[in-house]
């Protein structure tokens, strides 16, 4: 800024209104900083993320996520047994390990040690095939996350696409279209899954025998191709609705009237406003998809053994129930924890970005 | 309104054609036919059985064939026992239906009290607890809900007895099925509620000193229960479901538990069958519950 100099001003006249400036004192930095803004601009993210973590239970669930995915990262790399694996003392099969309890030694085991030898202490103890309990429901816990995550990331995709295209192109189009996703929302969907489940596991399980997709089971395959063809019409409904509301805004219409291609408009100007209205619904999704999958488990339509699934852990456990509950507690506790944690976030999620619960 | 339920009904009859077309074409994908070769080896005597059972016309010969048989309540013959899939089903389908029936009736009653009361004392220590209870519920997988009921209740305690069928206990396995619905129900009918209570008219009759009893009662509560009613639909689907995993824990020996055991004896003609009737079952609840959504509120104006 210029300096002034009050000698160079022009003289003064007796009845100037000019202000003599020799009165006044330049403003330090300090007084300078009070005028600016009180407080920093926030975005609509980082005011949503504020309030989420304001509300104790989201922050706790987010922390129980957290743990659990850790957890499954990283048990499996440095524990000593394997999922599949049968317990071994020096090298020989231990057919003594059977139904251990927790924290409890096998009578092998126990001369191992009497021996000097360290044996790692089977934390959840061991199931009926003499295999670890712990690092198989931890493995089970990563296959019902993973199966959440991915069957909600399907449904996610799908559904963008297919409602974003309704929802922009609108007249006939977006009226065939949402017939077609009318049938298939009044198809029972659980009865739905069951039958392509069964269908699916006798048609492809032959095709795909050998390969990689086999070892995972072509149940899983078939579960995630029931929820790539029937669970997304409700992300397609939600989006569309959405798209039809941002759609009239004054943005998009002036981004169409410098000639920007329709794709970039839902890309740039349309997804990003409805993001967090999708994104709650995908958290939602998660623990309904794990819910899936341990029915599926449960009516004998689920992961391929030896992998194990929460679902087909505790339905294993069904057998010896009375005489080994904790086989029953464990792949239940954790199945409860996960879906409760992301219910609990997803309600957290919805309270915080959902402009429509703002008072 | 006659315009909405044509469609709607028009909407149902294509769904049913759809789910029926499904089963057949899934039946048709499956390798292996009654009659493949390893089983009947002189092919004089397979054609001869596949022109008894229509076999060796074309593929939309035989759904039409088939369909024909749906409707008149014919849906095959089980693979496992030899016994006609329709008289099985209308044998186990009656303990299922009381069964769910009964559990329907728990969630919504109950459902609808603690909603309310949660309604009202919004943000104290009642409502905290009702919701608190109710994510919970929703978070238990409605196996390991009865699982654990049974070990707790039945074979700890003793405080019920195992289910046979002379001495039938429907506590433990309604109260496993009911709980899923009646948390269901008790957000639906808290977010209405609130809802409600925050219009013009409660003030209104608050206004003019009508009883508060009365307010809740006749103003609030019956205007709440719409919303109630759509859930209707979904609910029926998830009892139908749910009652196949409930049965099979406590052994109630349902259709829930036929089906189930005919999955894992890969007893396909009894799957198609069962899948196919629960889905019509499915689809006219979520008919009616539509109509009577409309009748009940006709403010209510679909597109």
């Amino acid at each position: 800024m210029k300096e002034f100099n009050t000698d160079k001003l022009p003289k003064k006249q007796i009845l100037s209104m000019q202000i003599d400036l020799s009165q006044f004192e330049a403003a330090t930095d300090e007084e300078k900083t009070q005028h600016e803004k009180m407080r920093e601009s926030t975005t609509f993210f980082k005011d949503g993320m504020r309030r989420l973590f304001k509300n104790p239970l989201a922050v706790i669930s987010i922390i129980v996520l957290m743990i659990l995915v850790a957890t499954i990262v990283i048990v499996p790399e440095i524990y000593p047994y394997s999922y599949s694996q049968m317990i071994e003392v020096n090298g020989k099969r231990d057919k003594t390990a059977k139904n251990l309890a927790p924290f409890e030694y096998s009578k092998n085991e126990l001369k191992a040690i009497e021996q000097g030898q360290e044996i790692f202490p089977h934390i959840f103890g061991t199931d009926e095939l003499c295999r670890d309990y712990f690092i198989r429901v931890v493995y089970g816990t990563r296959v019902s996350l993973i199966v959440g995550l991915f069957a909600s990331l399907i449904v996610l995709v799908i559904g963008l696409l297919y409602g974003s295209i309704a929802g922009y192109c609108g007249g006939k189009v977006d009226l065939v279209m949402m017939r077609i996703v009318d049938i298939i929302y009044s198809l029972p969907d659980t009865l739905m899954v069951i039958l392509l489940s069964v269908v699916l596991n006798q048609v492809i399980g032959t095709a795909l025998q050998g390969t990689f997709i086999a070892r995972i089971g072509t149940n899983m395959v078939s579960l995630f191709a029931v929820f790539g063809l029937l669970y997304w019409v409700s992300m397609a409904r939600l989006v569309r609705g959405q798209i039809l509301s941002i759609k009239n805004n004054e943005y998009v219409l002036a981004a169409r009237a410098i000639g920007t291609k329709p794709s970039r408009i839902i890309a740039k100007h349309i997804l990003p406003n409805c993001m967090s209205v999708i994104f709650i619904s995908v958290a939602l999704q998660i623990p309904s998809a794990i819910f899936t999958e341990s029915f599926l488990s449960f009516i004998g339509l689920g992961v391929q053994a030896p992998m194990p699934s929460l679902g087909s852990l505790a339905n294993a456990a069904r057998g010896g129930m009375q005489a080994y509950p904790h086989k029953m507690v464990f792949p239940a506790l954790f199945i409860c924890l996960i879906v409760l944690s992301f219910n609990l976030l997803g309600d957290g999620l919805r309270d915080a970005f959902d402009p429509k619960l703002r008072r | 309104m006659l315009k909405y339920a044509v469609k709607r009904i028009l909407l149902a009859i294509v769904t049913v054609f759809i789910i029926a077309a499904i089963t057949f074409f899934s039946m048709n994908a499956i390798p292996g036919g009654p009659f493949s070769k390893e089983k009947a080896g002189d092919p004089a005597v397979q054609a001869v059985l596949e022109k008894r059972f229509g076999l060796d016309k074309p593929v939309h010969e035989q759904f039409i064939m088939y369909l024909g048989n749906v409707l008149r309540g014919d849906f095959g013959i089980s693979l496992k026992t030899g016994r006609d899939i329709s008289q099985t089903i209308s044998e186990s389908f009656a303990v299922s239906a009381r069964l769910g029936g009964m559990a329907a009736a728990t969630a919504v009653c109950i459902g609808l009290v603690l909603g309310a009361i949660a309604a009202l004392s919004r943000g104290k220590w009642p409502d905290r607890l009702i919701i608190f209870v109710t994510t919970l519920f929703v978070s238990v997988p409605s196996f390991i809900l009865a699982t654990l009921l049974l070990l707790v209740f039945c074979l700890m305690l003793g405080w019920f007895g195992v289910w046979s069928p002379n001495n039938p206990n429907y506590v433990l396995p309604v109260i496993s099925l009911a709980l899923y619905p009646m948390s269901y129900i008790t957000r639906l009918t808290k977010s209405s509620m609130l809802d409600v209570l925050g219009q013009d008219y409660i003030r209104t009759a608050r206004a003019k000193g009508v009883r508060e009893s009365l307010v809740i009662f006749k103003h609030a509560l019956r205007n709440a229960l719409i919303p109630v009613i759509t859930y209707v639909g979904p609910m029926t689907a998830y009892i139908l479901t749910g009652s196949m995993v409930v049965e099979t824990v406590f052994t109630v020996g349902g259709l829930g538990t036929k089906f189930v055991s005919a999955i894992n004896n890969q007893d396909y003609p009894m799957i198609m069958g069962v899948t196919l009737f629960l889905a019509i079952l499915m689809v006219a609840a979520t008919l009616i519950s539509d109509l009577v959504y409309k009748v009940v509120d006709p403010r209510i104006s679909f597109d």
